[in-house]
């Protein structure tokens, strides 16, 4: 007991000595866990990791580290994962598809704001460091805001961090929609303001830069003067308030800013900007791998603007996407497959489309001696956007294949490669499906008859999970410059000089044939960008913007013949994504024997048709939103 | 194994004892059931394509009731609610009619006061309807007569982009779901009283002796169409 009050005793009176510190300097103490607004604004290297964190939170809509599903819709590809079938299963899209976070998005747009106003109140900083922060912060914003407008048209155009006063009126924060128009004039404005006082620097990739800056105008500007010509042809998607839809009397005007900003860019205003390309006189598989490649190297002098991994930030698409037999991760692979409704858009060397010849005039099947054959003579694109049957991939062959077939027409196939089964006349079981498919309802493998080639990173060991894929997503490249240039031209009349910038993009592709003007028309236009641009979240956008959408996606079921004809038109209906399977000819004796021979296929777990309501045009702004800010007026069609 | 049983199954049954406590509501069961109508004509449309919407005030929550609430093909709709008042919209652009608008144009709201089964019809104003529809099947085509009615003639007035004749081998026939289909673009009809639309049967399996069949009118820059009613052919 005693000992129990003495121990009890000291301990209090030690205790009670540190109270005996003055009280001043007590509570006056350096938090080492945080920093000041002073600290971090007056320490170059501290603004810079403010910044990182704003670059982070950039959105995309189709993201390497967003998950390979971003990129599977629309029937370009269909997605070899039981648990996404549903994305071929639907019959269409909420109305709130697309979103983004609302919450979320205004707080980025806050921070935004703070770090403007922080960076402008900054003291110890030079006047030149706080001119680029300070561009780079309203480019994020204005890049932000175009990926609002995209999916919303016009939202609260909120340019200043704004401040609760505990009032218990929140009349002051709450602000209507922006029109569509003053969303992209905001954006376009921006540019222009902030493009002088970024470095006009090709190696400045990950950072904002002039052509950055530049990349996001021209397209900004496109998509607007797009929305205004082609929306006139839906004039259902509009409100009275102009927050959805653009008059179509601007059209010109911002057709013309879209060409201006490309040209500062391809006249080399913002830096030595070029096509990634192969040496003159390549084969036409060089010119395959040197399209591939402009994705993986991060010094391309056509990347502008990029998302970038490495330094333990890492991806996983390759794991998830690369084919089945080369998975890291004991199958997972192979899950985003290019549709044959996308493949065959590729057109031939001479400039021409064609289905890819499955059968000939009278019906009966094309046999093929190599399996590649029947892609020979197509756009180098193809082959660098995809991995076909027969391609390679980290230096080895892909085995897709999907059976055996018989001179009379059947097909010897089985549930999995590893399951074997004699061929006719004999006894001895052999392999009777490609390792890497297509089976149908076998996740995993292709169910198409491709894999996507795209971002794909053959590094060793860029598949395993823990290792993970450092490829960076591009956001804007020189090829889309000179395709907006291109558009821009064309919408203004200018066919000689759009001709001029889309064969520079077509000549990279083997397409050495140039279109002449007369050949530019709007299907053109669609095309090239469709081919060029595929799996980059483009697609999506551009559909909407011509008001296509509903056309293309118009919710009945895609036939053989629908898939045969039309390709290359803007129109051609893709509503359910076909594949193409390439069987083995067994007719020992003939001359048939051993050769390939294609059909093609509807995967079987594709039971929906794409639907896109003209209420999809413009993503729901939620009820909860409405409800906080009644000022906001809905969508059109919703 | 006993560890299992222990550890596991009988926490997971005690656990499941306090749900027999009877702490729910008693399920929602007044129906509120109608079709869209144009003067004593119901109006078919697409299943699940037209879209009403249900509010109820007080309860601090915004936001229609329920989802996806949309009409049936023949333009019928039910729900099972409480008793209590509700308003109703169709929103603008949906539906191959026009729906009251009020002074800035938002779709003004029917208040419908529920208190035990109810039928509320709601009338509206198609473009167009589509009337004296015969549909018949011979060797093997189905042939549907028609004739169309314009109904809104006034400046809101809209033309015909096309008419089609769909055949399903189910009760569910439009553009989306349909075996076969025959269009005629607006441009092509001459006379809107008496058109004519026909269709091969393509073959169906498993066979069956009958189709089911509806015309309809695709209106310039309305995305939903309106139909005739179903008609189950014999083949």
């Amino acid at each position: 007991m005693k000992k129990i009050v003495s121990i009890f005793t000291v301990s209090i009176i030690v205790a009670g000595m540190w109270g005996c510190k003055k009280d001043g300097s007590f509570l006056d103490v350096q938090p080492n866990t945080f920093l000041t607004n002073e600290q971090v604004f007056s320490d170059p290297n501290l603004v810079l990791s403010v910044l990182a964190d704003l670059y982070n939170r950039q959105v995309d809509f189709s993201s390497l580290n967003g998950g390979w599903s971003t990129f599977a819709d629309f029937s370009e590809s269909f997605p070899s994962e039981n648990g996404s079938a549903y994305i071929v299963q639907r019959t269409g899209w909420g109305y709130g598809q697309w979103g983004l976070n609302w919450f979320d998005s205004y707080n980025y747009i806050r921070d935004l704001n703070l770090f403007l106003q922080r960076d402008s109140a900054a003291t110890g900083l030079s006047d030149q460091q706080k001119k680029r922060y300070s561009a780079e912060g309203r480019f994020l914003r204005a890049n932000f805001y175009f990926e609002m407008v995209k999916r919303y048209g016009g939202v609260p155009l909120i340019t200043q961090p704004l401040t609760y006063d505990y009032s218990g009126k929140v009349n002051d924060l709450q602000f209507p929609r922006a029109s569509e128009s003053q969303m992209y004039d905001f954006i376009i404005n921006e540019a222009e303001a902030i493009k002088n006082d970024l470095p006009a620097d090709v190696s400045e990739k990950s950072r904002a830069s002039k052509g950055a800056a530049l990349a996001m105008e021209a397209r900004a500007a496109l998509y607007a003067g797009s929305i205004a010509k082609y929306g006139a042809t839906t004039p259902a998607v509009s409100l009275p308030g102009g927050e959805v839809g653009i008059d179509p009397s601007k059209a010109v005007g911002y057709y013309t800013i879209a060409l201006r900003a490309a040209k500062e860019i391809i006249d080399g205003q913002a830096g030595g900007y070029k096509l990634y390309t192969a040496p003159a006189g390549a084969s036409m598989d060089a010119l395959s791998q040197n399209f591939a490649n402009l994705f993986l190297d991060k010094t391309s002098a056509e990347t502008i603007f990029m998302k970038d991994f490495g330094k333990g930030v890492t991806h996983a698409f390759t794991t998830n996407d690369q084919p089945y037999s080369f998975s890291d991760e004991g199958g997972d692979a192979g899950r985003l497959d290019p549709s044959l409704n996308f493949t065959e858009q590729f057109e031939k060397l001479d400039n021409t489309f064609a289905p890819f010849a499955t059968t000939d005039g009278s019906g009966n099947p094309v046999f093929y001696k190599n399996v590649q054959d029947i892609f020979a003579d197509r756009d180098a694109r193809l082959a660098g956007t995809v991995i076909l049957p027969g391609g390679s991939f980290k230096g080895q062959t892909v085995d897709i294949w999907a059976g055996y077939r018989l001179a009379d027409g059947t097909v010897i196939t089985s549930d999995q490669s590893t399951t074997l089964k004699p061929l006719p006349g004999t006894t001895v079981p052999v392999q009777v499906v490609g390792a890497d498919g297509p089976v149908n309802g076998l996740e995993l493998r292709t169910q198409t008859g491709f894999y996507i080639r795209k971002y794909l990173d053959p590094t060793i060991g860029s598949g395993r999970r823990g290792q993970g894929s450092t490829t960076a997503f591009i956001r804007y490249r020189y090829g889309e410059v000179l395709l907006n240039a291109a558009e821009a031209a064309f919408e203004l009349g200018d066919n000689t000089s759009a001709a001029l910038y889309m064969n520079q993009v077509r000549a990279r592709a083997g397409l050495t044939i140039p279109l002449t003007p007369s050949d530019i028309t709007f299907d053109r236009i669609v095309h090239e960008r469709r081919v060029e641009l595929a799996f980059e979240g483009l697609y999506f956008y551009d559909m909407k913007r011509w008001r296509l959408a509903h056309i293309v996606w118009d919710g009945k079921p895609t036939t053989l013949s629908d898939l045969k004809t039309n390709i290359g038109k803007a129109t051609q209906h893709s509503t359910q994504p076909w594949g193409l399977w390439p069987y083995k000819e067994y007719a020992p004796g003939t001359p048939e024997n051993g050769t390939w021979v294609f059909k093609e296929t509807l995967p079987a777990l594709v039971t929906g048709a794409n639907r896109f309501l003209l209420g999809n045009y413009y993503t729901q702004i939620g009820d909860d939103v409405i409800a906080a800010n009644p000022k906001i007026v809905k969508q059109p069609n919703q | 194994m006993k560890e299992l049983f222990r550890y596991i199954v009988i926490p997971a049954l005690l656990l499941s004892f306090y749900s027999c406590k009877k702490d729910n509501r008693s399920a929602p069961s007044t129906y509120l059931t109608g079709a869209i109508m144009y003067k004593g004509d119901s109006i078919n449309v697409e299943r699940n394509q037209v879209p009403y919407q249900l509010y109820q005030y007080g309860f601090g929550k915004v936001g229609q009731i329920g989802n996806n609430t949309t009409f049936e093909q023949n333009g019928s709709y039910s729900q099972v609610l409480y008793d209590g008042v509700y308003k109703l919209i169709i929103p603008n652009g949906q539906g191959p009619f026009l729906w009251k608008q009020d002074v800035s144009g938002n779709p003004d709201s029917l208040a419908i006061s529920l208190k035990g089964n109810q039928t509320v019809n709601l009338e509206v104003t198609p473009y167009y309807m589509i009337r004296n529809t015969q549909i018949t099947a011979a060797g093997g085509i189905v042939t549907a007569n028609f004739k169309i009615e314009k109904i809104i003639t006034d400046s809101l007035a809209k033309n015909i982009e096309r008419v089609s004749l769909y055949i399903n081998r189910t009760q569910f026939v439009s553009g989306g779901d349909n075996v076969a289909a025959k269009d005629m673009a607006g441009a092509d009809i001459t006379d809107p009283n008496n058109i004519s639309l026909s269709v091969t049967v393509p073959p169906i399996t498993p066979n069956q002796n009958y189709i089911f069949a509806r015309v309809g009118v695709k209106i310039a820059n309305v995305e939903d169409m309106i139909f005739s009613p179903l008609q189950k052919i014999p083949l």
